[in-house]
């Protein structure tokens, strides 16, 4: 690589960052820290206000009122083309007619950097497309394209790059490898990127830091692993990945657990992963964490069981097998079991129990609406 | 939003230049209501006389009707032809693509005295007495291109899969071009045939060429302008501008409707 | 737009048109024949009446067919002034009818995109000219310059004209004229062009530090280049063949003869065929010249 990034990205800072449409508010006092070098993801459903975010930081859109921070510095009276950001389009947004190599240059010409060509080149040779500099970006294929438009963005060095769902036109093969090569080049440039995303997926492989955000504000930020593993509220349980969740009143509570009355059943969870130990409650679990028997297992205090149910529908695919369980009066609970051998095999409507560690329960700071899969 | 060449300058420019596009329009129409007695260039005075006896000026009247003639034959002949050639170019390959879409192009390309005293050779060599039939042949032939274009871009966005769809529900080929092809190129023609009949209803030059002793509503403007235009043709002017308007503002408001029922849906 | 349409033939391509054959001849025939019949056979009568001499006979307004090339020179001798005229005038009015034009369509196709009831209405409002005679407008201005009027003698009255000073009949009349004539022709191909223009380039533009005005430089302007060629051609065509304007029943005088005032005057009044046919073929043969070149220049060959 010859492209000399100098000092590497800066940190972001957004403090009570605000903004309102006619009839709605989009983005509510948001307060967000990148630290520099980060590959942070703002992961959420599509109007949940992350692209208004980026479009506030990239300086396309103006905040109704807070502050933008890059590097300590305040930005919010700069114009797009003053800020030290540089973003990488949904739709690439590549100039049409220029070539590719008059694409990535266009950035430093503007800057009066020296040598645009030699630099444009390599960055092109960066990303694998040196030899297709001269080509009109529509002779592209999609991956190629999406590969310009990050070469044009991070040849201008920038404190921040900004990604806004830039491998939501690609299907699914290339985005996968994508993935793996712009983690790979945001390790080897050591940039700030902030990727705007609506793919859970995407978030957790390629992120260091994942804010899960809904309606306008943050609902949980974190290590992708933190944020799997002890989800805080029923959103972002049933956003990221899926769950099974269980509402009840308390009814055993001491130092190490916290219990709840599920229809008659008690399922516990440690007090150290629960936000609340009092009233009606919400204790998750996720689905690869719970087996089902052909007999009854017995209850101890370090598992959950629940059940008999009966098995409604089967799906396989590939690695895993996920089980609809449907057990009387309780409800429906979903089961993953690796498709390594070892799970009973079980046709529909076999007769199962369910159970689970308890140091796997999660308990959730509110309730589920039953709107978060919207 | 922050690409704006000042936030009121634009807009300022903008308002200006619909002024000055106006301001012989509302001319027009003012006159139409001045009391003149002979020429109609010094304001005499309010009027409603001008628009209830237009006819008055029977010449006005003979024109007009004459441009109303023209335009409606005209109009009729060169959607039909326009739109078959439409069709073609879009749906069907055939050799000589280019060489159709050069002879279509070239009457746009041509000042309109070019065509107008070429075919008024071609009469002359023909021996052909120039009047009604002659004009309506030169209106058809200017008005066809435009016909072609506009027709043409609405067949483009058709989907073929469309009219294969109607195929493999049991439909002949007569019936998916009734059922669906001219249903659903029917605005794009129905818009190719009004800018068809303003053009032939406007034009004056290739008219002038063409038409011997036959007066049209632009020819009688013309010939009036040395001794100045009576206030009847500006009533006939201003009767075609407001009806014109209607049309284009009814169309409009009909679509933005229809847009936001969709919308709400 | 006209130009432009007619030229896109990648929409054909894509719709992978289905069979050839007796269909499409039977489409095509007609409407093609027309134009065989009506437009492409009059301009070889054009060629072989300029080439015609007086009949032996002496008649007026009667002519042998010859080969008398004498007629062009004749021509180009006799007419050489409104010849340059109409091109010059033609390429002035083009010029400044773009100028106008251009921020026009820009706000209606940019600054009003998200707002369909605005941008009806300043549509409708380019248009609006179109549906009122463009001869009666003329003479509207006329009316308006004319040398009692109330603007001719305020400038007097603020001593910017003399006492013998005059607006209708000179230069700058008739090319006022042609381009209030033609700012919707300029208008409507580059308002259809920035309509598709995609807005995120020039946010994209913004983001790799290029200020407004350079965006406008290097990323609108350009992209526009299709919708501002054809609306010149749409002007500068068929101003070099207008002879209304510039009549002097209109806004012209007697030193403002355009090339198509001399044709009509050969044609319609004193029936020399002949060189008002020269002079057609001249015109035409110009712009054929001109056009290609300019096509050619701009690099534009989805023009054909």
């Amino acid at each position: 690589m010859s492209i000399d990034f100098g000092a590497g990205g800066k940190d972001l800072e957004l403090v009570g960052l605000r903004k309102e449409f006619p009839g709605f508010v989009a983005v509510e006092n948001l307060d967000l820290k990148v630290p520099a070098g980060q590959f942070f993801a703002l992961l959420g459903p599509s109007g949940c206000g992350k692209t208004t975010t980026l479009r506030m930081i990239a300086g396309l859109e103006n905040p109704t009122s807070g502050k933008i921070l890059i590097g300590g510095k305040d930005v919010i009276d700069l114009k797009p083309h003053e800020r030290p950001v540089n973003t990488v389009f949904q739709n690439y947004a590549l100039f049409p007619h220029m070539s590719v190599i008059e694409n990535v240059a266009f950035g430093l010409r503007q800057r009066k950097v020296d040598d645009p060509m030699v630099k444009a080149q390599a960055a092109l040779d960066m990303v694998e497309l040196g030899h297709m500099a001269e080509r009109r970006p529509a002779q592209l294929s999609g991956g190629q394209q999406q590969r310009v438009a990050l070469a044009r963005a991070l040849v201008n060095r920038p404190a921040l790059l900004l990604l806004d769902e830039p491998l939501g036109a690609l299907d699914l093969k290339l985005r996968r490898q994508m993935q793996i090569e712009l983690k790979y080049i945001q390790m080897e440039v050591g940039l700030t990127f902030l990727h705007v995303t609506h793919d859970q997926e995407e978030a957790m492989d390629m992120a260091d830091i994942v804010a899960v955000m809904n309606k306008g504000q943050i609902e949980q930020m974190g290590a992708p692993e933190k944020l799997y593993d002890r989800p805080k509220t029923a959103f972002v349980a049933k956003f990221l990945g899926q769950s099974n969740i269980f509402v009840g009143e308390v009814s055993e509570t001491n130092s190490e657990a916290v219990s709840i009355n599920f229809k008659g059943n008690k399922i516990t969870a440690p007090v150290a992963r629960s936000e609340k130990t009092t009233g009606k409650i919400a204790i998750g679990v996720r689905p690869e964490k719970t087996q089902f028997h052909a007999t009854k297992p017995e209850a101890t205090s370090t598992n959950n069981v629940l059940g008999p149910g009966e098995i409604t529908d089967i799906r396989f695919t590939g690695v895993s097998n996920q089980y609809l369980i449907d057990i009387p009066e309780i409800g429906e609970i979903i089961v993953f079991a690796q498709n390594v051998g070892k799970s009973p095999v079980v046709e529909l409507g076999a007769q199962v129990w369910v159970s689970w560690q308890v140091e796997h329960s999660f308990g959730l700071a509110d309730l589920p609406t039953g709107k978060e899969d919207a | 939003m922050k690409f704006s060449l000042g936030k009121y300058l634009l807009p300022t420019y903008v308002f200006l230049t619909f002024l000055f596009l106006g301001i012989p329009i509302a001319y027009t129409f003012v006159f139409s209501f001045n009391d003149s007695i002979k020429s109609n260039i010094i304001w005499r005075g309010f009027t409603f006389d001008n628009w209830l006896n237009v006819c008055n000026q029977q010449d006005v009247c003979d024109a007009f009707a004459n441009s109303l003639i023209i335009a409606v034959s005209a109009t009729l002949i060169a959607t039909v032809l326009g739109t078959m050639i439409a069709i073609a170019l879009v749906r069907y390959k055939f050799k000589f693509r280019s060489a159709t879409n050069l002879l279509l192009f070239l009457p746009l390309a041509t000042p309109e005295v070019v065509m107008g005293a070429g075919l008024a050779a071609q009469f002359l060599d023909f021996g052909w007495p120039k009047g009604m039939l002659t004009v309506i042949i030169a209106h058809t032939m200017f008005t066809l291109s435009f016909v072609v274009v506009t027709v043409k871009a609405r067949v483009a966005t058709l989907d073929p899969a469309l009219e294969e769809a109607g195929r493999d529900l049991y439909a002949n080929p007569a019936q998916v071009f009734m059922k669906i092809t001219f249903p659903l190129l029917l605005p794009g023609i129905l818009a190719a045939a009004m800018l068809a009949f303003a053009l032939s209803f406007d034009d004056f030059i290739i008219t002038q060429f063409n038409s011997g002793s036959i007066d049209t509503f632009p020819k009688f403007v013309y010939t009036a302008a040395a001794r100045g235009i009576p206030p009847e043709a500006n009533v006939i002017g201003s009767m075609v501008f407001i009806v014109a308007i209607a049309i284009v503002v009814t169309v409009q408001v009909r679509s933005s409707i229809k847009q936001r029922k969709l919308a709400k849906k | 737009m006209a130009f432009v349409a007619l030229g896109g033939s990648t929409a054909a391509k894509k719709q992978a048109p289905k069979k050839a054959g007796r269909v499409a001849l039977l489409l095509l025939l007609p409407g093609i024949a027309y134009l065989g019949l009506f437009f492409l056979t009059p301009l070889f009568s054009l060629i072989l009446t300029s080439l015609k001499t007086p009949s032996a006979s002496g008649d007026i307004g009667r002519y042998d067919y010859a080969v008398e090339f004498g007629n062009y020179l004749f021509a180009v001798e006799q007419y050489m002034p409104q010849i340059l005229r109409s091109f010059m005038f033609a390429l002035i009015a083009t010029v400044v009818a773009l100028a106008i034009s251009y921020p026009l369509a820009y706000f209606i196709a940019v600054k009003a995109r998200n707002k369909p009831l605005l941008k009806g209405l300043l549509l409708t409002l380019v248009i609006a000219p179109f549906f009122i005679s463009m001869l009666l407008r003329t003479f509207a201005w006329k009316q308006i310059f004319s040398n009692d009027s109330w603007i001719v003698n305020t400038l007097k009255s603020f001593g910017i004209f003399g006492t013998d000073s005059y607006i209708i009949g000179t230069d700058f009349a008739v090319i006022f004229g042609l381009v209030y004539n033609f700012i919707p022709f300029m208008t409507l191909p580059i308002f259809s062009n920035l309509d598709r223009l995609d807005l995120r380039l020039l946010e994209a533009s913004g983001d790799l530090y290029a200020n407004p005005i350079t965006t406008f430089r290097k990323i609108t302007f350009p992209l526009s280049l299709p919708g501002v060629i054809s609306g010149t051609l749409l002007t500068f065509i068929p101003i070099s063949g207008d002879y209304v304007v510039a009549s002097r029943d209109f806004l012209g005088g007697p030193d403002t003869a355009m090339i198509g005032n001399v044709v009509e005057a050969n044609f319609l009044r004193i029936q020399d065929y002949p060189t008002a046919s020269a002079l057609s073929v001249l015109l035409m043969a110009a712009i054929v010249i001109l056009v290609s070149a300019y096509v050619r220049r701009s690099g534009t060959d989805d023009l054909l």
